[in-house]
């Protein structure tokens, strides 16, 4: 009944959007935007653009022109510049504060999962006393004491990712931990510190790796809200969050200023979820709801 | 007490998979009596399941049918969904393999009976209710009135199947399919749901499909038996004629796989070796050739049709049936 | 049932108090000192001392922790130096709108959300299902603070059908009272329903894999009663749990969108709190949502094991 039931399975998960193996057009669409907003961001210095923090009091709100592509905003800045220069706020933060939460978390789900006893529930425990302030609160009071900084900002939205990071690695522990191959190098007197490095890192890696990308994403979106209230980034640092923030108050004459940040932050956002999605997708499908 | 209820005419059901067509059910014929008990016996994934769920018109959406299912004159193949609807529960009815999945975690007991009965007869909820409780007491329920507000996880395995047979009886269907109604239970509890089974076939009259891999079920339980391998019936008899001279050696085989009380300890079980072969790529002959002793010759290049043996009755598909006296061959 | 009730309760207590040491710890990461950043430009060394002495900061930590703690246990959670206000008054004066605000959200989130996964998952795989899918995956990577721009460009100021801003307490008038609560609402609604209709429509595809709707079928029931009885009610537990994950993302979510329509709530104090400095309030707010959010997810845990028989009846 084996091949029956296998295809009744398959029949009942009702035509997955993606198809294993095959990565579509939007996966690519995606990835050439994260490639194009990269490049931007890494090579801002050397493109030909004014200054982002330049401000012109005679051409405020000015509209697309040679000089200015995109136009100036409130302050007669450039756009285009802040757009450009923002997008390096949102990655570095974006990119970071999920390091901070891969390595930290990734390190203590897996120690806990391998180890298991007091250690794991203690892990576990203190997750939970982190998990018990919804987040965006705990930013705000920490980036409120703590004083606006790019570094400060970072690391507790690195913080917050803990909990997730070391879930996903735990889970993934627990389930590698009980495997032959693990059983064999235990056997054989393989070291912990070999076995955790050598037999279980590089297969908690990969569940780990899609869940950055969409920790990726969901910092992007955690800073832009934060600086977005004014309690990000301080000024004049351009980020795409205060820049939708100062573009909500000239919304009726120029609605530009807010939404071209906003398009932007939204398809950056989005491309992370994809691609993220996608390479979950492929790495554990039968997960694919949640 | 005769005339035909279901009668399946060229049955093929295939099921599109990435390696192919998947042949589950290949040109099958059979034919019900009403009030009669059919046994349909094979190994796992001979197709016996998929062509119950071929009678109940309850395939996978992406399986293709086709043939004949005449049931009570009708070709349900190509009744309305409606028209379908209004049949199952009433006079086709089915009990699953596995109580514990086939009863709704989160719906009482009374609920899953009543909605049965009040979708298919016109009754209120009090005499629903108290059908509901006839019937639970009818398939051995103790205290079935308290039975009807608790839930399938309070019950054991056994009572749940007790409790789907009562919904399966609930309005009196002329036929009731019982697709391997006993192999996720214990072996104490086996023999007690196929008794329930086969008393209250006989007390309602009704005609039963019994679907099994285990020959000794069949055996004093049903009127005739169809062994099915591969997707096809290989070999059908009146019960009685069947195990006192099998003529096809698969069935042979299935018989000798079964434990037997008197072996002397220690005794290795014995198993058919081989496996079944892979249903997206057919054989060119015989399916049973590569796993059957007597196999030679045309055995492996041409496929035996079902046909008839020396009395009427008993049909087997194969070129090198076992004789009478099992004496010419090795 | 009680056995599930008084572990939980017991695992909520250490919760709490490990919750109510961490808010104390953050707000003690205060560079330079409270007295500074009350006395402002008037701190002279003696003044500063003088306050220190007064408000205890002269203490060490762990004694400044307990009779912080001490003071909280007797209803105490300070006042606002700038105000005069207690946080408690502060915050009972605004839960009635932050809650309201968190109802109608996840009211409409489950109105967009539950029928359009129920739509899809009888229609598995079919265009309508890919789009609504596609759909929510796309409203997944819109933030809140994004929608509420677009909804105030669209309904305000290029439609001007609702107000953009502004608050009337339901008591006064119910009727301006919703046209300002509307688009708030709908923000956060927007964040709600893809998480919802994800989860619900792959659990319902599921249920609907199982043996007991085979079984429906094979009785000869309708297809409403087997989509919305025998599939839609085990699924419905999962909805339970949703609304539990998102309490948290609401809450944040709340924060955002009373900043933007100037909704008097819970998430407007805070921010404000934080933009005046009046750090006292602050550190009383962040404890009571953190407290209160950790009795809504017992109340949640609750909640499901009341719902599923299974766990109700101590097959958990």
């Amino acid at each position: 009944m084996a091949t029956l039931e296998l295809n009744l399975a398959e029949e009942a998960g009702s035509a997955p959007v993606r198809r294993a193996g095959r990565l579509g057009v939007l996966f690519w669409i995606a990835i050439g935007w994260m490639a194009l907003v990269f490049a931007v961001a890494i090579f801002a210095d050397l493109l030909p653009l004014p200054s982002p923090t330049d401000m012109d009091m005679l051409e405020r709100r000015g509209p697309i022109s040679v000089e200015h592509w995109l136009g100036t905003d409130g302050l007669g800045r450039d756009e285009l510049a802040r757009l450009i220069y923002g997008a390096r706020i949102s990655l570095i933060v974006g990119l970071c504060g999920p390091v901070i939460g891969v390595v930290v978390g990734g390190a203590l789900g897996m120690l806990a999962g391998y180890f298991r006893g007091r250690f794991e529930s203690l892990v576990v425990g203190s997750m939970d006393v982190l998990l018990a302030f919804p987040p965006l609160i705990l930013a705000l009071a920490v980036t409120a004491y703590l004083g606006q900084s790019i570094f400060n900002l970072t690391c507790i939205l690195g913080v917050l990712g803990i909990p997730a990071f070391m879930r996903v690695a735990r889970a993934a522990t627990l389930s590698l931990a009980r495997r032959e191959f693990v059983i064999a190098a235990q056997a054989l007197g393989a070291t912990h510190t070999r076995i955790l490095l050598r037999e279980l890192l590089p297969n908690v890696l990969l569940p780990l790796l899609a869940f950055f990308l969409l920790g990726v994403a969901v910092t992007i979106v955690a800073e832009g809200a934060l600086s977005f209230l004014g309690l990000g980034v301080p000024p004049p640092i351009s980020s795409w969050g205060s820049m939708i923030g100062e573009g909500r108050e000239s919304l009726d004459v120029a609605p530009r200023l807010a939404f071209l940040p906003a398009a932007a932050m939204f398809l950056t956002v989005l491309a992370f979820n994809l691609v993220g999605d996608t390479i979950r997708a492929l790495t554990d499908p039968r997960q694919g709801a949640l | 007490m005769s005339g035909v209820l279901l009668s399946v005419e060229d049955a093929l059901v295939e099921l599109p998979t990435p390696r192919g067509n998947l042949r589950a059910v290949d040109h099958v014929d059979l034919t019900v009596d009403a009030g009669r008990t059919l046994g349909i016996v094979g190994e796992s994934g001979c197709g016996k399941t998929m062509l119950s769920r071929a009678i109940l018109q309850l395939l996978p959406k992406k399986a293709r049918l086709s043939g004949r299912v005449m049931f009570d004159g009708q070709d349900l193949t190509r009744l309305s969904p409606e028209k379908l609807r209004k049949l199952r529960g009433r006079s086709l009815a089915v009990v699953f393999q596995d109580p514990m999945t086939s009863l709704n975690p989160v719906l009482t007991i009374g609920t899953q009976l009543i909605e049965t009965i009040q979708e298919h007869l016109a009754l209120d909820l009090a005499e629903a209710r108290k059908r509901s409780v006839e019937l639970l007491a009818a398939v051995g329920i103790p205290a079935p009135e308290q039975r009807l507000a608790q839930y399938p996880h309070q019950l054991s395995g056994g009572m749940r199947q007790r409790v789907a047979i009562a919904v399966a009886l609930s309005c009196e269907p002329k036929l009731l399919i019982a697709d391997e109604p006993t192999t996720a239970l214990d072996v104490t509890i086996q023999a007690q749901i196929l008794d329930l089974l086969a008393r209250e076939q006989r007390r309602r009259h009704m005609a039963m499909i019994i679907i099994t891999h285990d020959l000794g079920v069949v055996a004093g339980r049903t009127d005739e038996v169809a062994v099915m391998y591969a997707g096809r019936v290989v070999e059908r008899a009146p019960t009685p004629a069947l195990f006192k001279q099998m003529r096809m050696p698969y069935t042979e085989a299935l018989l000798a796989a079964l434990p037997k009380l008197d072996a002397a300890p220690h005794t290795p079980l014995p198993a058919i070796s081989g496996r079944p072969p892979d249903p997206t790529r057919p054989l060119k002959g015989c399916s049973f050739a590569p796993r059957c002793r007597y196999a030679a010759g045309r055995c492996n290049t041409d496929k035996p049709v079902l046909s008839r043996a020396e009395t009427a009755e008993h049909l087997y598909a194969c070129f090198h049936p076992i004789e009478t006296t099992a004496s010419g061959r090795a | 049932m009680l056995f599930f009730v008084a572990r939980k309760l017991l695992y909520i207590v250490p919760v709490l108090i490990a919750v109510s040491i961490l808010t104390f710890v953050i707000a003690s990461l205060l560079p330079g000192d409270l007295a500074y950043v009350i006395l402002g430009d008037q701190a002279t060394p003696e003044k500063v001392a003088a306050l220190r002495h007064d408000m205890g900061l002269d203490e060490p930590i762990w004694l400044r922790y307990f009779g912080w703690l001490w003071h909280i246990l007797q209803g105490d959670f300070g006042r606002s130096f700038r105000t005069g206000q207690t946080v408690l008054d502060a915050v009972s004066e605004r839960i009635p709108v932050s809650f309201e605000l968190m109802m109608l959200a996840e009211l409409i989130g489950l109105a967009i959300g539950v029928p359009l996964a129920i739509a899809c998952a009888a229609k598995a795989g079919s265009a309508f299902d890919r789009f609504v899918t596609s759909s929510a995956f796309g409203m997944l990577s819109v933030p809140t603070f994004l929608s509420a721009i677009l909804l105030i460009y669209l309904f305000a100021v290029e439609l001007h059908w609702l107000p953009a801003t502004g608050y009337v307490p339901i008591a006064e008038d119910p009727i301006a009272n919703l046209r300002f609560m509307v688009l708030p609402a709908l923000t956060l609604a927007l964040a709600e329903w893809p998480g919802i209709m994800r989860v619900l429509r792959s659990d319902m595809i599921a249920a609907l894999q199982e043996d007991y709707i085979a079984l429906a079928k094979a009785k000869g029931l309708k297809p409403s009663r087997i989509l919305f009885v025998h599939a839609l009610k085990p699924s419905s537990l999962t909805l339970v749990t949703i609304t539990g994950i998102n309490i948290g993302r609401l809450i944040g979510g709340a924060v955002i969108v009373e900043t933007i329509f100037a909704l008097p709530g819970i998430g407007r104090l805070l921010v404000g709190a934080i933009y005046t400095r009046d750090l006292i309030i602050l550190q009383g707010v962040v404890l009571l949502v953190a407290a209160g959010f950790v009795i809504m997810n017992f109340i949640v845990d609750m909640l499901y094991a009341v719902l599923d028989p299974r766990i109700r009846h101590g097959h958990a």
